[in-house]
């Protein structure tokens, strides 16, 4: 449960001096001792690239892999981090994952999820789940990418939200960043994304897909504020 | 391991011969003020002897200041105080973009409230604000005019004096009482001038955890004719103004700290602005960096600096890992994901804040300890750097 990680010592107090938060052992060893970071971008110019932003924070992230073609397995994954101590341990953790026991099929790997990367990082605190996601993501990007560049270009998964609210064209996918950014009631959410606004009759399917999220990212209880 | 702690506008240690003036007041001298036995009257001798001395430092009558619990709640018993009082229909107050969240929070909520009408200026690219400014912003209705005496941040200091002064001039020219003037001197109490009159301010907050002094105490200076009214009721302390049993131990203490401040102040100063400016001019070295707030307008302890293309809280854990403790404004290292509103006040992008360290100097500071300082910091910006996708032009900050 990433809600469960805030316990023990506190490691670092937020700027403001007045909610302190806590990273697992784990996570404090892929931070401080990242695995697989990219050294040599030239070195790596051929290879099949992601890069992502999170709207949430404004970070980004950037990851490189190699594919054996034969066996769609990964044979070399690299990555960049521009965020915070939970992102950098989360694609730390992600890179170890995909090329651990010889290498993940492309198949494996878009099956991966920030879940996976958050149970072995032993727990995130609730407001840092957002960051998990992101490596998750640059990955998806950079096997997309790598289809591409075989011209397999059927194999390439786009995501595209679906519209829940036709009028403030609101997507599933807004609902799902919202509740990642801590949004986790539907005042919250409207307040980042103006569902419902026009459209209300969408309201009972938003608290459905919140409901959803919350449990998916952030256990099912409502968190504290933070 | 080193621990060097460079975080004291977070807050400061208590100082020891503050601490010895502190202890008879826990378990010898217990009494309540309020008290007519000689247990509550040694006690209420303590707080007398307290406000008087801190009445003396800031040239103000002893039943000019209000004891509380701290910045936040003399913050909130001025404001609130004031603008509850006031029965006018329209109530207009005027604030800054880089004031604290006890002040900048309180009045946002006041005015979505509908309670005011809210004006907040702007400040220049070092975090100043600008007088005309002020007194263009002014209006028959404004009642309070609420600006930060130092930058919590950026060290920036204001020029509140002559704010004061050409308030002055306003009520004079306008035969009105109002606005009453108000700052916030938390960051400042330990290290500027006091003195209310020199000020020219009406209410004056500050704290003892920022000064050497115990937490959980703080006081406002409220000018004789000034009227506001109570947030806390109860049994009547403070003269009706802050109800609850006095925090007997805290007011010494804090009247204790703000004695050995202002007396060790001026050759302190000295001593801090050169490690500062030591710190500074090392760190700037640094390719890619730039001084946030004011070069000489500014805290004797502060130094803030955004490390470009780096993430500010990564930066900070690092820098814990190797014993040095600072802050930053960066998005990750706020609860809501917000970057600093003082860094991105001052007109710099998003990107400046994400990357921004504020080292705050003390009186445990010394000159190895910033040589240590220079010796680290460059390898971690070294590291973190090497991992980071991003670049960015240095242009896009002029
Ligand atoms: S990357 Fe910004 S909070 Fe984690």
């Amino acid at each position: 449960m990433p809600n469960d990680s805030q316990q023990d010592n506190c490691d670092i107090v937020s700027r403001s001096g007045d909610q302190g938060w806590f990273y697992s052992d784990t996570v404090k060893d892929y931070f401080f001792n990242p695995r697989n970071f990219m050294r040599d971008e030239e070195a790596y110019k051929d290879a099949a690239m992601g890069l992502v932003g999170s709207p949430a924070c404004g970070d980004a992230m950037k990851v490189w892999i190699r594919v054996d073609p034969a066996t769609e397995k990964i044979t070399d994954c690299k990555w960049k981090t521009f965020g915070c101590g939970s992102a950098i341990a989360s694609t730390s953790m992600l890179s170890v994952m995909v090329l651990e026991n010889s290498g993940m099929t492309l198949k494996q790997a878009r099956e991966l999820k920030p879940q996976d990367i958050l149970a072995r990082l032993g727990g995130l605190p609730a407001r840092k789940i957002h960051c998990s996601v992101l490596g998750d993501k640059a990955l998806r990007a950079a096997i997309n990418d790598w289809y591409r560049r075989q011209g397999k270009l059927e194999k390439v998964e786009e995501e595209h939200g679906r519209i829940i609210d036709s009028v403030a064209k609101v997507t599933d996918k807004d609902i799902e960043q919202a509740v990642l950014e801590g949004a986790d009631t539907l005042e919250k959410v409207q307040a980042k994304t103006k569902v419902g606004t026009g459209d209300p009759s969408c309201l009972p399917e938003v608290e459905q897909l919140i409901r959803f999220y919350r449990e998916k990212y952030l256990g099912s209880s409502p968190k504290v504020e933070v | 391991m080193k621990s060097i702690y460079l975080d004291n506008a977070a807050t400061t240690p208590l100082d020891s011969r503050v601490l010895e003036k502190m202890q008879p007041y826990f378990s010898d001298v217990f009494g309540n003020p309020s008290s007519f036995h000689a247990a509550g009257l040694a006690a209420k001798k303590g707080v007398d002897a307290a406000r008087k001395s801190i009445a003396a430092l800031m040239n103000a009558h002893a039943d000019e200041l209000v004891f509380c619990s701290g910045g936040t709640e003399s913050d909130n018993l001025a404001i609130l105080g004031l603008v509850r009082t006031n029965k006018a229909k329209v109530k207009h107050v005027i604030t800054s973009a880089i004031e604290h969240p006890a002040v900048l929070e309180l009045l946002t909520h006041l005015q979505k409230a509908g309670e005011i009408e809210l004006t907040i200026l702007s400040v220049d690219k070092f975090g100043l604000v600008d007088v005309r400014e002020l007194e263009k912003a002014l209006r028959p209705e404004t009642i309070l005019v609420s600006i930060m005496y130092a930058n919590n941040e950026i060290g920036t200091i204001e020029p509140i004096a002559d704010m004061g002064r050409a308030l002055l001039k306003w009520r004079k020219t306008h035969n009105t009482p109002f606005p009453y003037f108000h700052t916030d001197a938390c960051q400042a109490a330990g290290v500027l001038d006091l003195d209310v009159e020199k000020l020219h301010v009406d209410l004056l907050t500050l704290n003892g955890s920022k000064i050497y002094g115990p937490k959980g105490v703080g006081l406002l200076f409220v000018r004789r004719g000034v009227e506001i009214e109570p947030i806390i009721y109860g049994g009547g302390q403070e003269r009706g103004l802050r109800s609850g049993t006095e925090n007997v131990p805290g007011i010494v203490g804090l009247a204790a700290a703000l004695e050995i401040a202002q007396a060790e102040k001026e050759k302190e100063n000295v001593r801090l602005t050169k490690l500062r400016d030591k710190l500074t001019a090392g760190l700037l070295k640094i390719k890619k960096t730039k001084l946030n707030g004011h070069a000489t307008e500014r805290l004797p302890n502060n130094v803030n600096i955004s490390f470009l293309d780096v993430e500010g809280e990564a930066a900070v854990l690092y820098l814990d890992a190797q014993g040095i403790y600072c802050s930053t404004g960066s998005a990750c290292a706020s609860g809501s994901l917000d970057p600093s509103h003082v860094i991105l006040a001052i007109g710099l992008p998003y990107e400046a804040a994400h990357g921004s360290l504020r080292f705050t100097l003390g009186h445990s500071t010394k000159p190895a300890d910033i040589d240590y300082v220079l010796k680290v910091v460059p390898d971690v910006m070294a590291k973190l750097r090497h991992m980071s996708p991003v670049n960015l032009d240095m242009k896009y900050f002029k």
